[in-house]
């Protein structure tokens, strides 16, 4: 019974990571590319939530819903970047945090003056509904499997993006060297546009299919936000690849530790008290795991020293 | 942006009242949490209170924004208290936040309403005299979530509340009223949305049915993930995860689940009818309880108003402690801890036409008071 337990947990972990990659891969990458600390990105997984509320809404279906996420998150995107990121590259870091925090307080203002301030509905689609038995005893949510499934496809296809095509040389390109590639000729003015749109679109994404089982309300992109600075610091700042690794490292260690940290606790402690300094340590987990992946590796597993 | 649109607010209406020679006049400071996670229980309790002091001209009141942040909560206390010198304050719906907030603001002379957070602490060693609660002490509502888990023969619940004040109280309250053994108790993260582990869990711990307390958005992401699973067991739990405001968030998960709570639209007064109608006419919506939270608070402070001037400490106490007012809930008074004496229902999530809400099936419990009274010394 544990090791199925075990096994359930470990799925929900997976799923935990692949959902914190969508947002992390394009966090990653807009820093990486752009060397821009976008805090606003947890407002591109609101804006693709609600894009999708209100879509699923108007037409009843989950699928068009999720084409507004990503269309809907990218079209913001690109507007935001156009008429006020494109101002930042030049400045300093702390200038760009104060600017797109202030994006944060905007948009999520804005969202609650076309949406009220309280929670939308948003549903999965009946055939998602329900659970399937993968081994023997182990039964799983469809609609979980179904994040995997689309996280892991997402992967996939941003290696090959990055690795196999022009746009993704030009991407590696305006990582390594900006000068470099605007001598070359290419218009980094529309390549960063690309970048932006495609990591806001990751972002609406994410914030569309987990909206479906969790909450759309205003200010759902920022406690996912947090958890994205932790996955690309301990990635390494600027690789997908880290992304991906850090992201399942942080899903996992945060799932299994809320459950197993206070059921251990209870060999030495009256069970009360093992719940609640169980569940205290748990939530910290993450973050001690993030310092000791920085003393060991300051520049995270992937970084670029 | 948050804060310069409620300071504006602030402004224009300490700019629209400027004069407080009166003394039948009374100044309210409101921090209640208006954005980001958790508003709507804010933005209710805000509309119920000022719906209920709506055309009163000796009541000014100030809102503002805690966020859901207990240091802004201080200090937006702190600045009523000092510059704006109100002489009530209300509004905070997280307990965490009344723990920060109360205990300063009461020892400094002023009285604080209640509209929602019920805190243990508050209730029994940390009573105050100028401290009235108009909602219910944290307990309450879990207390009843017992008692009609016995009655409805559930002998083993899984049970889960967030890790904070008000979350502790509730698994402790439930386990006060409920007599059979737990299956499993954990304590999530405030502000956690997702609960596969905990779901997981609670499909291997062999329960019979589920208790939970997760208020505002937790509580859509819980019940929806739950009815996901394909668990089939029976889920009780305070109305907070049943208001009027989220049903609609959780869609048809939530038919048929029993929950409790102190009031609801159906409670049959002239002074609940009165409330429900205004409010829907007023603000187009459905109340919630927190609305009906709010509406009481401010026909609360109206009726003691009408017995005492508020600088007269003692018998503007005498008056409010008097509860004479009739209250969206039918029968209302205070105990000695000045935490409401009521009825607690069980209600059920139906369907009327498309619109999801509750109706009561019962009374769980009568006249129910809390079990900190005889702690509190005043």
């Amino acid at each position: 019974m544990t090791s199925i337990l075990f096994f359930e947990q470990l799925l929900n972990g997976i799923q935990f990571g692949t959902m914190l990659f969508l947002m992390s891969a394009g966090l990653t990458l807009i820093f990486g590319v752009m060397g821009l600390i976008n805090l606003a990105h947890g407002s591109f997984y609101m804006i693709g939530a609600f894009s999708a509320a209100l879509i699923a809404s108007l037409t009843g279906s989950f699928w068009l819903a999720l084409l507004a996420s990503l269309s809907g998150a990218a079209i913001a995107g690109v507007l935001i970047e156009i008429f006020i990121i494109r101002r930042l590259y030049r400045r300093d870091h702390l200038d760009q945090v104060l600017a797109t925090f202030a994006l944060i307080l905007l948009l999520s203002e804005g969202v609650r003056w076309c949406f009220g301030a309280f929670p939308l509905y948003l549903d999965i689609p009946e055939n998602l509904n329900g659970t399937l038995p993968i081994l023997d005893d182990i039964i799983y949510s469809k609609y979980r499997l179904f994040i995997i499934f689309m996280g892991l496809l997402i992967a996939a296809g941003l290696y090959i993006l990055i690795t196999k095509t022009r746009l993704g040389v030009r991407i590696r390109a305006g990582q390594n060297d900006r000068q470099m590639i605007s001598a070359l000729g290419i218009d980094i003015s529309k390549l960063y546009t690309i970048v932006f749109a495609l990591g806001a679109s990751l972002a609406g994404l994410a914030g569309a299919m987990i909206g479906a089982i969790q909450s759309v309300e205003v200010g759902m992109g920022e406690p996912i936000l947090i958890l994205a600075f932790v996955v690309i610091v301990i990635g390494g700042i600027g690789s997908i690849k880290g992304a991906l690794i850090g992201s399942i490292l942080v899903g996992v260690t945060d799932t299994i530790g809320r459950i197993f940290l206070p059921e251990f606790l209870k060999v030495f402690m009256e069970p009360a008290s093992a719940t609640s300094v169980g569940s205290s340590i748990g939530s910290m987990l993450i973050y001690i795991l993030m310092a000791l992946i920085l003393i060991i590796k300051p520049s995270g597993l992937f970084g670029k020293t | 942006m948050k804060k310069f649109t409620t300071t504006l607010a602030a402004l224009l209406i300490l700019g629209s009242t400027s004069s407080f020679a009166d003394g039948h006049k009374v100044k309210v400071g409101m921090i209640t949490t208006l954005s980001g996670g958790g508003s709507g229980l804010g933005i209710d309790v805000r509309d119920g209170f000022m719906l209920a002091v709506k055309g009163n001209k000796n009541i000014s009141v100030i809102t503002k924004d805690d966020q859901r942040k207990p240091d802004i909560a201080v200090q937006l206390a702190d600045k009523m208290i000092q510059s704006d010198k109100v002489d009530v304050l209300t509004g905070i719906i997280w307990s965490n936040l009344a723990m920060a907030v109360v205990p300063a603001t009461v020892n400094q002379g002023k009285f604080y309403l209640s509209p929602n957070a019920g805190p243990s602490k508050l209730a029994g060693k940390g009573c105050h005299k100028n401290y009235f609660n108009v909602a219910w002490q944290n307990d309450n509502l879990h207390e009843a979530a017992g008692g009609y888990a016995n009655s409805a023969g559930f002998k083993n619940s899984f049970i889960l509340a967030p890790n904070y004040p008000a979350g502790k109280d509730a698994l402790t309250g439930y386990k006060r009223y409920f007599k059979g053994s737990l299956a499993g108790e954990i304590y999530t993260k405030l502000g956690q949305k997702d609960y596969a582990a905990e779901i997981a869990q609670i499909r291997a711990s062999g329960a019979d049915s589920v208790f939970f307390f997760l208020p505002g958005g937790m509580g859509i992401g819980f019940m929806k993930q739950f009815s996901q699973s394909g668990i089939k067991l029976p889920v009780v739990g305070p109305a907070f995860s049943f208001d009027q405001g989220i049903l609609k968030a959780v869609g048809d998960a939530a038919l048929g689940v029993k929950n409790t709570s102190q009031w609801s639209k159906d409670i049959v007064n002239d002074a609940n009818k009165k409330f429900v109608k205004d409010f829907e006419s007023e603000y187009g919506r459905l109340p919630s309880l927190y609305a009906s939270q709010g509406y009481d608070t401010g026909k609360l402070l109206i009726s003691a108003m009408s017995k005492a001037k508020v600088k007269d400490k003692d018998k503007f106490r005498d008056a409010l402690r008097k509860a004479d007012f009739s209250s969206t809930r039918g029968k209302f008074s205070f105990d000695k801890n000045h935490h409401p004496i009521q009825d607690i229902y069980v209600r059920e999530v139906i369907k009327e036409g498309k619109i999801l809400t509750n109706k009561i099936v019962s009374v769980g419990l009568k006249d129910h008071s809390n079990a900190y009274v005889s702690e509190c010394k005043m």
